[in-house]
This record gives C-alpha cells, sequence and structure tokens, in this order.
C-alpha cells in the first residue's frame, strides 16, 4: 500500500482526504439545512449548529493539508484517453471546487465571528474572530454562504456524475484509481 | 450671539415657513440621548435585552396641554442590536423582523390620554413587520428645561408590551416568551 500519489495513481493520503472531505461536505450541508428549521425547543437546537461549526473549522484544517499535500505530492497525471477538452474541463472543476470550499468556509466562520466572537471546536480550541464589522456583516456572510453551499454541492454532484460516466461509459479508470483500484482495474481493462 | 440667534431665527422661520413651533421637538438622534429598547424573556429564567440603533421622530409637547401632545416614530428594523451578531442576523429573518420585506416600523399617535401628573397613555398606530396595530403606550413625563448648550429639551420614558403573533411574528420562542417589552426613552430638541 503506498502513502504517496505516483504518476498513475492516488496514494493512501490522496484516497483518505478525498473521501473524508467529500462525506464531510454533504454532512455539513444536510445538516446545515436542516438545523435551519429546528424548533427552539429542539435539544439540537443549540448542538446541531455547534456541531457545524466545530467540522467546519476542522475541515478548513483538513484542506490546508490536502492542498499542502497536492504540493508534496502531486495527482496521478491524467489518463492518456482523455482529450485535452476533458483534461481542461477536469482541472477546471477541480480548481473550483477548491476555490468553493475555501470560500464556503470562510463565509460561514465571518457569521460567526462577525462581532468578534470566537468559534468553539468541539471544546477543544477556540478559532479567534479577525475581520469583525463589516457593515452588515453577519447578514452578508450568511446569504453568500447559503449560495455558495448550494453550488458546491451542485459542483460536487457534477464532478460525480462525471466520474460515474467515465467508470461506465467509458469504461477507464478515473473512478476506480480514487478507490485505490487502480493496478487491477487498469490490468483488467487494458 | 444676538446675531447668531437672529440668523438662527432666521433659518429656522425659512425652514419652517414661520409657523408656531414653540412645543415641537425633534428627537435627539444627533447626540443619541434617544433609546427604543426591548426586553423579552429568555426561557422565564431571565430578560434578554436589545435594541434598535436607527430611529428618528418628532414629537409636539405642551406640558400645560398634554393631551394636544403627537408624536411619530420611523424605525430601521435591520438596525437591531441584541449583542450577538449571530442571533441578530436570525431577528432580522423572516422567523423574527423579516427586515428584508419590512425595513421600517413606524408608530404614530392618535389621542393622549392624561393619567396622572406626569404620566399619559399615548394611543397611536404602530406598524411592525406588515402589520399595523392599534397600542397603547404607557408614557412618564421626565423633564424639560434649558440645555447647557443653548438649546431646549423635554424627555420621556415609555412602556408598551407587544404579542408576538400579533405582529405576525411566528417563530414561537416558548411560553414564557409570548410577548416583547418595548422601552422607549427619548429626549426631544425643540425647533
Amino acid at each position: 500500500m503506498q502513502w504517496r500519489n505516483s504518476t498513475d495513481s492516488y496514494g493512501l493520503i490522496g484516497r483518505l482526504l478525498h473521501w473524508l472531505v467529500a462525506v464531510t461536505v454533504f454532512g455539513l450541508f444536510g445538516l446545515g439545512i436542516w438545523m435551519r428549521g429546528l424548533d427552539y425547543y429542539s435539544s439540537w437546537y443549540r448542538a446541531a449548529p455547534e456541531i457545524h461549526k466545530s467540522i467546519g473549522m476542522l475541515l478548513f484544517g483538513q484542506m490546508l493539508v490536502r492542498v499542502a499535500w497536492r504540493f508534496f505530492s502531486p495527482g496521478p497525471a491524467p489518463l492518456a484517453s482523455h482529450g485535452s477538452l476533458v483534461q481542461v474541463a477536469t482541472r477546471l472543476m477541480h480548481e473550483l471546487l477548491y476555490l468553493g470550499l475555501f470560500a464556503v468556509m470562510i463565509a460561514g466562520y465571518l457569521i460567526s465571528t462577525a462581532d468578534g466572537r470566537s468559534i468553539e471546536v468541539f471544546g477543544w480550541f477556540a478559532v479567534p474572530a479577525s475581520v469583525t464589522s463589516l457593515a452588515n456583516q453577519a447578514d452578508l456572510a450568511g446569504m453568500i454562504h447559503k449560495y455558495l453551499a448550494w453550488l458546491l454541492v451542485i459542483l460536487a454532484a457534477l464532478h460525480a456524475l462525471a466520474a460515474l460516466k467515465h467508470h461506465f461509459i467509458d469504461r477507464d479508470s478515473t473512478l476506480l484509481r480514487m478507490a485505490g483500484r487502480v493496478s487491477k482495474a487498469q490490468v483488467s481493462i487494458r | 450671539m444676538l446675531k447668531k440667534r437672529f440668523i438662527a431665527l432666521a433659518l429656522a422661520s425659512t425652514l419652517f415657513g414661520g409657523q408656531a413651533l414653540a412645543a415641537d421637538y425633534v428627537i435627539d438622534k444627533e447626540g443619541q440621548h434617544a433609546f427604543v429598547n426591548f426586553k423579552i424573556s429568555h426561557l422565564g429564567f431571565s430578560w434578554l435585552y436589545g435594541t434598535f440603533k436607527d430611529f428618528d421622530g418628532t414629537f409636539s409637547f405642551d406640558a400645560d396641554k398634554p393631551e394636544a401632545s403627537k408624536v411619530k416614530v420611523n424605525l430601521q428594523t435591520a438596525s437591531v442590536d441584541s449583542n450577538h451578531a449571530e442571533r441578530d442576523k436570525h431577528l432580522r429573518s423572516p422567523d423574527f423582523l423579516n427586515v428584508a420585506a419590512h425595513p421600517t416600523a413606524t408608530f404614530e399617535s392618535t389621542s393622549v390620554k392624561s393619567t396622572g401628573k406626569n404620566t399619559a397613555d399615548i394611543a397611536g398606530n404602530l406598524t411592525l413587520n406588515g402589520v399595523t396595530k392599534p397600542i397603547v403606550i404607557a408614557a412618564h413625563f421626565l423633564g424639560e428645561g434649558k440645555d447647557p448648550w443653548g438649546g431646549y429639551r423635554a424627555g420621556f420614558e415609555g412602556n408598551t408590551t407587544l404579542k408576538l403573533k400579533d405582529f405576525a411574528i411566528e417563530k414561537d420562542l416558548g411560553p414564557a416568551s409570548q410577548t416583547v417589552e418595548l422601552i422607549l426613552s427619548i429626549e426631544g430638541v425643540r425647533q
């Protein structure tokens, strides 16, 4: 089992980071929608936003690690079967997902820290406020957070659809190499 | 000094068309000696206080004829501040004040009834969250007189209690929190 990415496959670290972010993003999205409709007397009324914010802050840290890992251990080269248009589209989508992720997390952070309060992460540590008291900060950041979150899950869904298309229609190893089955897959497909 | 006063008088008569304005006041927004505060119970255990930072208004008042008094206030609901940015964001949302749809609240008196030496009931229409309803503010005249800077001021405090549901605020905060008390502390500068 290799840890680092190679020229034709993703290593364990890269795959773990990818799938953990995927699960977290959809989990946070669902939690975010659900918690907004909670009754004031629901036992989740206070806990759900705290969990949402704590996981969001941890995701931010994880994304920093992921970006650093990309520099340390670049991902595999595009598959030879992918044309230049597919390669450009793939790259653009990956960049949008990274950008969108950071943007939605920063916007969320700016809601909760708008008046200088810090964000408690599961009571382990607190992320202090930085930018505060911008005009209408909490409301503006809230609107941006909501729309970016929708945009992000739509992009992620398209990203997943594209992977499925590569797997079932093109029958290439795009999805399999992110699932850690690249060598066998390549043998069986080629 | 005399010249200055003359200019001020000339200016006032130009602006107000020379009407008799002896007892017309503008709420002191400039120096902000005026507050629209509210308090609401939190679960029945404590009071949560908040304020509206942006409002203006006028009143007319003559201590000898309190029943002829009038008051009008315009308030920007987005200026709600309860010392917690996330809560204020929630208060501005459609769960509470729905400020995008109803950015202003207004109160205009319709009649004033003296209830004691320095107290009166001010009846009027309150428009809040798009709903207009008659309310009564129990007002207390605190004092009036020359201020140290050449002006003349009068001040009041008033209280009224609103049912949240009366003004289409549907978020249920629990049985102890069905009403909110408004506490108005108003100083006017005579024009």
